[in-house]
């Protein structure tokens, strides 16, 4: 019995934008469910009272002085751009 | 029938006018400008880079959420909100969640002479989209407006009617202009609303299924949206239907809500704290330095106006409107302390220079004379040097040249003429050359005095005092 | 004479380049021929600059004629592709960046301008630095120059390939969990993940923000000081960068007290079933060696080491899934179309990430989503703490801790592929560093069959003196010469 039913894999799959085969959908199911069975051991510890580590550093209140500089030109901004238009970059009609 | 009484809880988001914008150093201004001209590694997401905290839109955020006699958290966090848009860069938006900077505020509002308190949820800070241009053959994305700072104020669901929600949002830009925290310019998108809103029988207390209401983006907007809300909702439930779980947006030219996504595509943000940015852990002395900085805000504004010059209700509120307005206001009161009362420095303030200003578009900075000027040209008048209308000419010229009143009196002879003697000629003149009204006033006529007054006051350029005017006339007349 | 310089350690081209006995021309020459050479059977490099790496050489040369003595002045760097330089193909391994230049540099590849370095092209990786043997790279897998049958450890397996078979005097690379450490011990060269902090992160493509730090990759010890204290520091555009002075980590390293009165943590947790025999032998070695020049082992206990594992993986990916999703088709890289702009993202994260990129972010947003949170993410990072809790106590007892930096030797190519969750448990030795913050370092310390063995050194948060000390003292000590793999 997989840890992670077929309708999760493609909820995740939806959540990440991410197109799979049928295939990958059920090697996927069978991989993530093997590797979340395996980190349950986590669960086997006590961490009530333990605080999270977001991030193993010491600092706090990182802040930069509210100064304007330029960034990159337009050109540059769009070089790598798959499609522009108006020096915008350009995607498929949104309806609003 | 039954009957149904709102229940509405708000989300502003406001943008700061900060130079730089939330996480980068490219220029927060977009309005008008050409596009993706204001961006850089940072805000395009290019691979790599990294989100560094504005300092100022800290500080605006803590400043507004001390207005908003919130809880101020020195300890807040910023987090990740995860969803797929092309006017989202980096595919998440660094936003506060769990330990956002402010908490626990209220907001007093009156709604037709009548005061209420509006509970404030938590004031966030957070960034800004891009904007989406949909064009035939695409969709458009400039990046210039992406990651401007954007202060999200939740409320909580206290507000009962279109005309309270309207009352809370106007009060929050006059507070936000006040600050100078942004410009509150619905029109230009630097204050967008949001209302969640279900209904629930007046006689008992469960709420009805919550509506969400997105980019209301005018005054207006909210008004009637909620208006629409109310009446759908109302008749949903009457024809025995249910109200669904939706997001709606509102279209202006139609003049409804559309229903834009439905219960089952909700989202699922996968919220997590930011590990690009270490956690803000405010220092307490600048947050009291904050809290001393506040200014004095319309509400305790209107309320001193009342209470110190005797103003009335309403020249209170217009005069408090807009903070400089109400500066130059004060500034030109003080500068006349000796010499003109409030109340006529007010009434000069909302007649002739809010016409003016209203009329030229242009901002109370750039006005060309000193408080103490027009407080000098409202004692000119006050004391009788000059009539009113005089008064009016010189402000015109004050107002165009900048020159100093008594300047402009003396230049342009406007003072008044109170000598009796020569005020005596004018009438006698006035008089011998319009014997026919002059005839029916003597008959009982009364009104035509008012013509013969205004006959003396165009022979003397509109010099004459008009009382002493009126009252040589009666005299001769009478004799 | 020329035709060798490819073999010197940047200490050594340094001095000759200082003596102008060589010209930075020649060296860059040298290393460009040797690339020729062997690349082909190496594969370290996703492209090369060859143009601009000569052009740089000269304008090293005319710096040099003008009394420039900048640290690194002149000497030829492969630089990781999980690295962004400007106006050279950026890809970290993936089709979807296959043609991405970007516009600016990271704040490293600036630094390592500034210090006079040539940049003479990208190193292969796994895709988005995902894997343990550049096997998950789009394009192709490197080969380990000791056998060109085995993998070369990865992410880093292209930087590390290429100092060890000398198509480079030093590279850099990027360890978010191992993939600096675990290549440069399967190649036999030293490998340093600096304390998170240390290095700017800025233009490194991030793949688990709180743990990914930018390291040097080198032929010795001296040469992976020289080159770490050119990059660190503390950089504004990086907000979870120390602001602390940068050592003299080179200089220092002449005014070590080597092995006299260190005190050795030797985890026991690390000694499992598990640890191939051979490695084991070489860390007992090693141990040996050490204490036999003064040095004091001491056995400690790190309680938390098996919990490693999970905790790594539901973090990195979980912060990966969130740092990959940028990757949409709207402002760079591959974009393949659907139906409609929704269809558009489906398309072209489909048709731009390969398998393991996309198991990794599917794995991070599930422990994100809504309901498992709790029991995923914020578990591990509770535990997290936990192992933080283990090596700050530890480091209250001892100087460095001894351990292997892998559990045994180079894999053959394709042996682990099938079953990610073993690839991923290979891990188990590199990723307690990235968990708890701390510097690590590897340096060669025997071969097992003909492929080499590595010792890790893990040292206290900015301990990075202590450990590049210990490693230089076990170089010394050891006094094995690299030997030159036979390609």
């Amino acid at each position: 019995m997989p840890k992670l039913s077929m309708a999760e894999v493609e909820n995740i799959a939806h959540l990440a934008r991410l197109k799979l085969t049928e295939d990958e959908k059920r090697l996927f199911q069978e991989q993530l469910s093997s590797i979340l069975r395996y980190v349950e051991m986590l669960n086997t510890l006590d961490t009530a009272g333990v605080p999270p580590t977001t991030s193993a550093l010491p600092l706090d209140n990182v802040m930069r002085p509210d100064e304007a500089h330029a960034g990159l030109s337009p050109a540059d901004a769009l070089l790598n751009a798959p499609d522009t238009a108006a020096g915008s970059f350009r995607v498929k009609q949104i309806l609003p | 029938m039954t009957t149904y009484e709102a229940i509405i809880g708000m989300e502003v988001h406001i943008e700061l006018q900060t130079q730089s914008k939330m996480f980068c150093a490219c220029p927060a201004s977009f309005f008008g400008a050409a596009p993706n001209i204001n961006t850089c590694p940072t805000c395009l997401a290019l691979p790599g880079a990294l989100p560094v905290i504005n300092r100022q839109a800290v500080a605006y955020t803590a400043l507004t959420g001390l207005a908003l006699n919130c809880r101020i958290h020195r300890r807040n966090v910023f987090a990740r909100k995860n969803y797929f848009y092309p006017d989202l860069p980096k595919g998440y938006q660094i936003s506060q969640y769990e330990l956002p900077l402010c908490t626990d505020g209220a907001l007093d509002i009156t709604v037709a002479g009548a005061g209420k308190t509006v509970g404030i949820t938590r004031v966030h800070l957070e960034e800004d989209t891009g904007k989406l241009t949909h064009v035939s053959g695409g969709s458009l994305v400039d990046l210039n407006r992406a990651g401007v700072p954007l202060m999200e104020i939740v409320s909580e669901p206290d507000i009962r009617s279109a005309a309270e929600a309207y009352a809370y949002v106007s009060q929050l830009r006059q507070i936000v202009r006040y600050l100078g925290v942004s410009s509150g310019d619905m029109e230009k998108g630097a204050m967008r609303c949001e209302v969640n809103l279900s209904l629930k029988p007046v006689d008992s207390e469960v709420w009805g299924t919550k509506v969400e209401v997105k980019n209301l983006n005018s005054f207006r907007a909210v008004r009637n949206a909620i208006t629409w809300e109310i009446a759908r909702q109302t008749e949903t439930l009457n024809a025995g239907g249910q109200v669904e779980q939706v997001t709606m947006g509102w279209d202006e030219t139609r003049g409804r809500t559309v229903v834009q996504r439905s219960k089952e595509d909700a989202h699922d943000y996968r919220y997590f704290p930011e590990p690009d940015l270490p956690p803000l852990n405010l220092d307490p002395v600048r947050i009291d330095e904050l809290a001393d900085s506040l200014p004095e805000l319309p509400a305790a504004k209107a309320a001193r106006y009342r209470a110190t010059w005797q103003l009335s209700a309403q020249d209170a509120a217009l005069l408090t409107e807009h903070r400089d307005r109400a500066e130059y206001f004060e500034a030109a009161v003080a500068a006349g302390a000796d010499t003109i009362s409030a109340r006529a420095a007010a009434n000069w303030m909302t007649g002739e220079i809010f016409r003016r200003l209203n009329e030229s578009g242009i901002a109370v900075a750039d006005i060309k004379f000193p408080p103490a000027d027009f407080a000098r040209l409202i004692a000119l008048v006050e004391t009788g040097k000059i009539n009113r209308q005089a008064g009016k000419d010189v402000l015109a010229g004050m107002w165009q040249f900048g020159a100093q009143p008594d300047a402009i009196v003396a230049a342009k002879g406007l003072k008044q003429i109170s000598d009796s003697g020569a005020i005596e000629k004018i009438v006698t003149q006035v008089i011998a050359e319009n014997p026919d009204p002059a005839a029916q006033f003597r008959a009982g006529k009364e009104k035509v005095i008012g013509f013969l007054v205004g006959q003396v006051m165009r022979h003397s350029r509109g010099k004459a005092n008009p009382k002493l005017a009126e009252a040589a006339l009666r005299r001769k007349l009478a004799s | 004479m020329t035709d060798s310089l490819f073999q010197l350690t940047i200490e050594q081209a340094q001095a000759r380049l200082s003596r102008k006995e060589i010209s930075a021309v020649e060296l860059t020459e040298s290393v460009l021929n040797r690339i020729l050479a062997v690349d082909n059977q190496v594969k370290a490099f996703l492209s090369l600059q060859p143009e601009a790496a000569l052009e740089a050489a000269r304008r090293a040369d005319d710096r040099r004629a003008a009394g420039d003595t900048a640290p690194l002045l002149g000497i030829p760097l492969a630089i990781k592709d999980s690295i962004i330089t400007k106006g050279v193909p950026t890809t970290c391994g993936s089709k979807i960046l296959e043609n991405f230049v970007p516009p600016y540099n990271a704040t490293v590849i600036k630094k390592l301008g500034r210090a006079g370095a040539i940049v003479l092209g990208k190193t292969n990786t796994d895709e988005f630095t995902m894997g343990s043997s550049t096997e998950h790279s789009a394009f192709f897998t490197t080969s380990n120059p000791w056998n060109l049958n085995c993998v070369p450890g990865g992410s880093s397996g292209g930087s590390a390939a290429a100092i060890a078979a000398h198509e480079a005097l030093g590279a850099l690379g990027t360890d978010t969990g191992g993939s600096i450490r675990q290549p440069a011990a399967f190649c036999g060269v030293v490998g340093l993940k600096p304390t998170y902090g240390r290095v700017s992160r800025y233009g490194l493509i991030a793949h688990g923000s709180s743990l990914d730090q930018c390291g040097p990759l080198a032929k010795s010890v001296a040469d992976a000081a020289l080159l770490l204290q050119t990059i660190a520091g503390h950089d504004p555009r990086d907000s979870t960068t120390l602001d602390r002075p940068v050592p003299a980590y080179f200089d220092d390293l002449k005014r070590s007290h080597g092995f006299k009165g260190l005190k050795i943590g030797i985890p026991r947790e690390y000694f499992i079933e598990g640890l191939a025999p051979p490695v084991e032998k070489a860390m007992r070695a090693a141990i040996a060696l050490a204490e036999s020049h003064g040095a004091a082992p001491v056995e400690i206990s790190l309680p938390h080491t098996q919990y490693g594992i999970p905790v790594y993986y539901l973090i990195a990916t979980a912060e990966a899934s969130s740092n990959l999703s940028r990757y949409d088709g709207v402002r760079y890289g591959l974009r393949a179309p659907g139906d409609d702009m929704w269809q558009t993202y489906f398309e072209t994260r489909a048709a731009g990430f390969g398998p393991e990129v996309k198991r990794r972010i599917m794995l991070g947003a599930y422990a994100l989503s809504a309901g498992y949170y709790d029991a995923y993410y914020l578990k591990a990072q509770k535990v997290r703490t936990l192992i933080r809790r283990d090596f700050e106590a530890a480091f209250r007892q001892v100087d460095v801790i001894f351990a292997p930096t892998t559990p045994d030797v180079a894999f053959a190519k394709g042996a682990n592929l099938d079953d990610p969750l073993k690839m991923y448990l290979s891990d188990v030795f590199t990723v307690m560093a990235n968990l708890a913050g701390i510097p690590g370092i590897t340096v060669p310390a025997g071969f097992s069959a003909g492929l080499p063995i590595g010792l890790q050194i893990l040292g206290p948060a900015l301990g990075e003196s202590a450990i590049l000390q210990a490693a230089h003292a076990f170089e010394q000590a050891a006094d094995r010469h690299p030997p030159i793999p036979p390609i």
